[in-house]
């Protein structure tokens, strides 16, 4: 240990760090990172759309089914769901899965269970009054959510929505541990190869993913403030 | 497609029951190790926070803005992999002679759950209004009397559910802990799978195990809140 803490490491494998092999090969590090979280963010806000109005419905039939799911997946390690969506996906499909959609898949149908409490917090918190003005101008209930109700309470939702974005930021770490080379496997894998600088390795890539969920949470902040400022008028 | 016959046999007794089991013990301490600690941690945080002394409020706010937004699973890798190079002799001689990997997922778990629960305790105590302190003060009460007598039982009753909340979390993250070797329920799940090749079977039970650990606890948060929380509604 000459040196205290040697980032020179870092510096050696920047581009690996960002985007793994990419023109050359698959993208991987911190661009993987990005796609999983974005895609499965876009994923996961309709998926958590359909489950939370499902969760609402004056249907008992489909209310108790979908809320049983959702406590469900609510109730488990993000671990565990990623598991069962690595040996049930192949089952049920009869051909091998990429690890990379079987992470998506997993980040998607977990997120999907918390954002659909988000969409619900969200509709709930909308006024009964304007339900039953709508259906009293002669909309039917559909209509009432879909023009009246939802745009309304989705605005309400973004900030929450960003917060969730940041944990599936952070989620998508656990596509490390089926082999997808994000940003945290391309760090254990420099990390194995290299030997010598696990703690600069690690505070760098706490780094990055600091600055990228800083950014995001303080984005969640002042959205909150700006909206409350709106509703206010 | 699927030719798969099930043998629930294993997982419910003999060797692999057995795993599982010690599997759900090591889980339920760190869990315990970690609520504790990040309860203790977590208090102190949330009082440096809202101290009148502002680099105590500084380093606190920089340590939660931190350490709420990095992945679990980074600090752990920090702890266990790196923390040698940054940690004094005497911490790094007491961390190997435990059970290192046990002692960094604590380490870990407790950190990253603790900022999340100075800010829920903080939340607590904030969505108490202002006007109870200045009532209790012209009522004659000191400083710390109407903190004891007025806000903090006011504040305790509504941080209950959140941070109840947060344990349930950090029981469902201590999962993490088996990139690092600790053998706990996930991981033995896993082994169980790699050794009898019953995937099926050894996740049902691990998500059984956490299932009834997560309804127990929703359970008992809905009974809070109809008789703690809304006991007129009841």
């Amino acid at each position: 240990m000459e040196d205290f803490l040697n980032f020179q490491v870092i510096l050696d494998n920047f581009t690996y760090f960002m985007i793994g092999r990419y023109p050359n090969g698959p993208l991987g590090g911190l661009g993987l990172t990005m796609y999983l979280a974005v895609v499965s963010c876009i994923l996961s806000f309709f998926g958590g759309l359909i489950l939370g109005l499902l969760s609402l419905s004056r249907i008992a039939f489909i209310r108790y089914p979908v809320n049983l799911f959702i406590n469900t997946i609510r109730g488990l390690p993000l671990l565990m769901v990623i598991f069962w969506m690595y040996f049930l996906l192949p089952a049920l499909m009869g051909t091998t899965v990429p690890e990379s959609q079987t992470v998506i898949l997993g980040l998607t149908l977990f997120t999907s269970a918390y954002m659909s409490q988000i969409v619900r917090a969200g509709i709930e918190g909308i006024p009964k009054g304007q339900t039953e003005a709508a259906i009293s101008t002669g909309l039917k209930h559909w209509q009432a959510m879909l023009y009246i109700i939802l745009p309304q309470g989705l605005r309400n939702m973004i900030p929450s929505f960003v917060n969730q974005f940041v944990s599936l930021i952070k989620d998508t770490s656990l596509a490390f541990i089926v082999g997808v080379s994000e940003l945290t496997h391309v760090g254990t894998q420099i990390n194995n190869r290299t030997m010598a600088f696990p703690t600069e390795i690690f505070i760098f890539i706490a780094g990055v993913y600091f600055v990228l969920c800083f950014a995001f949470t303080s984005f969640s902040r002042w959205l909150e403030g700006r909206l409350s400022w709106r509703k206010a008028i | 497609m699927l030719k798969y016959t099930f043998d629930w046999s294993i997982v419910t007794s003999g060797k692999y029951f057995e795993w599982l089991v010690s599997g759900m013990k090591i889980t339920l301490e760190l869990s315990a190790v970690g609520i504790i600690g990040a309860f203790v941690l977590g208090l102190l945080i949330a009082v440096m926070k809202m101290s009148h002394f502002r680099p105590l409020r500084w380093i606190a706010s920089a340590y939660l803005e931190f350490f709420r937004n990095t992945p679990l699973l980074i600090q752990i890798f920090f702890w266990y992999f790196g923390s040698y190079k940054v940690l004094p002799t005497v911490v790094n001689d007491w961390l190997n002679s435990t059970n290192f990997e046990f002692a960094a997922a604590a380490i870990a778990l407790t950190i990253y759950t603790s900022a999340f629960i100075a800010e829920d305790i903080r939340s607590g105590i904030l969505s108490i209004p202002r006007e109870q302190m200045e009532a209790a003060r012209s009522a004659g009460f000191s400083y710390l009397r109407s903190m004891q007598y007025i806000i903090l039982p006011q504040a305790v009753r509504i941080t209950v559910p959140p941070l109840v909340n947060q344990f349930l979390n950090l029981a469902k993250n201590s999962s993490l802990a088996m990139t690092i070797g600790v053998m706990e329920l996930t991981y033995q799940a896993r082994q169980v799978e790699s050794y009898t090749f019953k995937g099926f079977e050894a996740f049902t039970a691990a998500t059984v195990v956490y299932l009834v650990l997560s309804v127990s606890i929703t359970a008992f948060m809905d009974q809070y809140n109809k008789r703690v929380l809304n006991p007129h509604r009841a």
